[in-house]
């Protein structure tokens, strides 16, 4: 059995397929590039954040990941197999964002039908009660409110026991006490071991509840690390010089450098010890017109992800 | 997907939860995929209570056609009236029963509009059910709506007025009447595939009617007349000829077999094609 699996998965895997394994998907909607070339790999168990703003890609990702829609050139694989096959088998479930809910059902028949849909399910009433919908089985789902129809599509999603469960901006348009109650749900859930990986463009979403952030911008992955890490590239400060000819390998071996960008002649450097970058700059290379700036966090997000004029490929 | 496929699918990701031992482990059981396609009893049971639950479609679909049976179809000038191995009333009662099984049909195809416009459609391929399934349960559903549709005007057409020569007749009459409404279930999911409207229903039901006059299907045209001639090209025609044959003693004639065929093609060859680029891969 293990043969098999090592004939799929890339070598220096170890004895287990990657929960989900992108390498240079891109996708285009006409002349719109949607999404430019991702390369993620998300080991099982992991719990991922998708953090980025709005039209940077992640709905389309989400989308190539359920094999919604097939990427206009890279790959898309969920433990080793095509996304398709990863959900006719219950490997992999999600929770959209809006719609999908037929309002003339009640809760427990929408759970019932869903789960008579796979080859094999989880109790209706069980996925009710770790959502939190027993009280309104018996409610129509057009007289549920935005919470509690946000958490049918999470009971629904938990129905087949996935082992990766996708979130695109679950908590979207839900007030404080519902976001709360929503993750409350999801982080019990999440003790379970299921891999898990969600899109917000909310930063104190990512921190709170996951273990690896991806940062994405215009269809790009900007920063992929720890939550601690991301945050501590957005509470940095950045250095900004003309570099001309510098490269981003080079750059990024710049002691303290967390995080860099080559826009033509100009270099971002993203540091928490700026000092020494400045340092280094102005002594080891032909770096000139250093400016230094310091951010708090959602300013160093937004700068992170935000639209520059002028980097356009 | 093969069946081969399916196979080494299944044995990659049974060893992966194996030895990872999260959710679902202990059981293996994810690793199937459901016979066919996802169809099943659970799904085709909620549709129908979901159809049985709609007010809406319950009086298009069965208080109209017994409503109109009952005004047009009842009384002693239809009863003393011979229409062949029966009565007029007979007549109009199969008018009736094949007019309310296609509504019925048309409207249950024509729900995909619906379920689309909800993102339902979407949220059906997070799941296992393959299209083809999906559509097979909207069939069943629009023939088991569209049976008790003709069951409902034949039992007020058999406690009223109603008369035909032996039971035989109003089986047979009640099953071609039943089963050329498949026809329209085809229709209507043409329509709900091609029309963006969550009421679709708003604009078929008018063109039913239409349909239904300008077919023959509520009263016989008068024979050579232009109406009578463009009727036998329109998609009632065949089926209301057909499901009065048994009645009038008229022998089948191929022009009416060749209508029906005509349309089925038509509408079926239409909503596959709609509903391929409705869930193509983009």
């Amino acid at each position: 059995m293990t043969t098999t699996l090592d004939t799929t998965a890339p070598s220096r895997m170890r004895h287990r397929a990657p929960a989900i394994s992108l390498r240079g998907v891109a996708k285009s909607f006409g002349s719109v590039e949607a999404v430019r070339g991702i390369d993620l790999e998300v080991q099982q168990g992991e719990i991922i954040a998708f953090l980025g703003p709005n039209g940077a890609g992640k709905t389309t990702t989400i989308d190539l990941l359920l094999g919604l829609s097939r990427p206009s050139s890279g790959s898309v694989e969920l433990f080793g197999t095509a996304p398709r096959t990863a959900v006719e088998q219950g490997l992999v479930s999600a929770v959209m964002q809006t719609g999908g809910l037929l309002k003339d059902l009640t809760v427990e028949e929408t759970l019932r039908l869903t789960a008579s849909l796979f080859a094999s399910a989880t109790e209706p009433a069980e996925v009710m009660r770790r959502a939190g919908l027993l009280e309104v089985a018996d409610r129509r789902v057009g007289a549920c409110s935005g919470g509690q129809q946000q958490r049918l599509r999470f009971a629904m999603a938990l129905l087949p026991d996935p082992d990766l469960l996708i979130l695109d901006e679950p908590t979207t348009g839900m007030d404080v006490t519902a976001r709360r109650e929503f993750w409350a749900a999801i982080r019990e859930d999440a003790e379970r071991g299921r891999t898990i990986l969600f899109a917000t463009h909310y930063l104190e979403e990512a921190d709170a509840y996951a273990d690896r952030v991806v940062l994405v911008r215009k269809g790009e992955v900007v920063a992929d690390g720890t939550a601690a890490e991301v945050k501590a590239l957005a509470a940095g400060r950045t250095v900004r010089a003309t570099f001309p000819g510098a490269s981003a390998e080079e750059l990024a071996r710049i002691p303290g450098v967390d995080g860099c960008e080559v826009r033509g002649d100009t270099v971002l450097l993203h540091s928490s010890d700026s000092d020494a970058v400045a340092r280094h700059l102005l002594t080891a290379t032909p770096a000139r017109d250093l400016e230094i700036e310091a951010r708090g966090i959602e300013d160093a997000f937004l700068a992170l992800t935000a639209d520059h004029d002028g980097d356009d490929q | 997907m093969t069946a081969s496929t399916t196979t080494t699918a299944t044995t990659t990701t049974a060893t992966t939860t194996t030895d990872k031992g999260t959710p679902g482990s202990e059981a293996g059981h994810r690793r199937a995929t459901p016979a066919l396609g996802g169809l099943n009893t659970t799904l085709l049971a909620i549709e129908l209570r979901r159809v049985l639950r709609n007010r809406r479609t319950l009086v298009f679909t069965l208080a109209m056609p017994a409503v109109f049976f009952l005004i047009f179809g009842v009384g002693a000038e239809y009863a003393g009236k011979d229409a062949g191995r029966g009565n007029v009333s007979a007549f109009i009662m199969i008018s009736m029963a094949a007019y309310g099984a296609m509504i019925a049909t048309t409207s249950s195809g024509a729900a995909v509009a619906t379920e689309r416009a909800l993102g339902w459609s979407r949220q059906l391929r997070l799941t296992p059910l393959r299209p083809a399934a999906y559509v097979a349960v909207k069939i069943a559903t629009a023939m088991v709506l569209g049976a008790v549709s003709v069951v409902v005007v034949y039992v007020l057409g058999a406690l009223t007025s109603a008369d035909m020569d032996g039971i035989g007749l109003w089986v047979s009459t009640a099953l071609v009447a039943w089963a050329g409404a498949v026809v329209f279930a085809a229709f209507g999911l043409f329509m709900g595939y091609l029309l963006p409207s969550e009421n679709v229903m708003q604009v078929l039901g008018p063109v039913l009617a239409v349909l239904a006059f300008g077919g023959g299907l509520f009263m016989p045209l008068e024979e050579g007349s232009t109406l009578a001639t463009i009727a036998e090209f329109t998609p009632m025609y065949g089926i209301a000829k057909l499901a009065h044959a048994p009645l009038t003693g008229d022998s089948v004639q191929w022009t009416w077999v060749l209508n029906v065929v005509a349309w089925a093609v038509v509408f079926t060859v239409g909503a596959a094609w709609r509903m391929r680029r409705d869930t193509a891969r983009v």
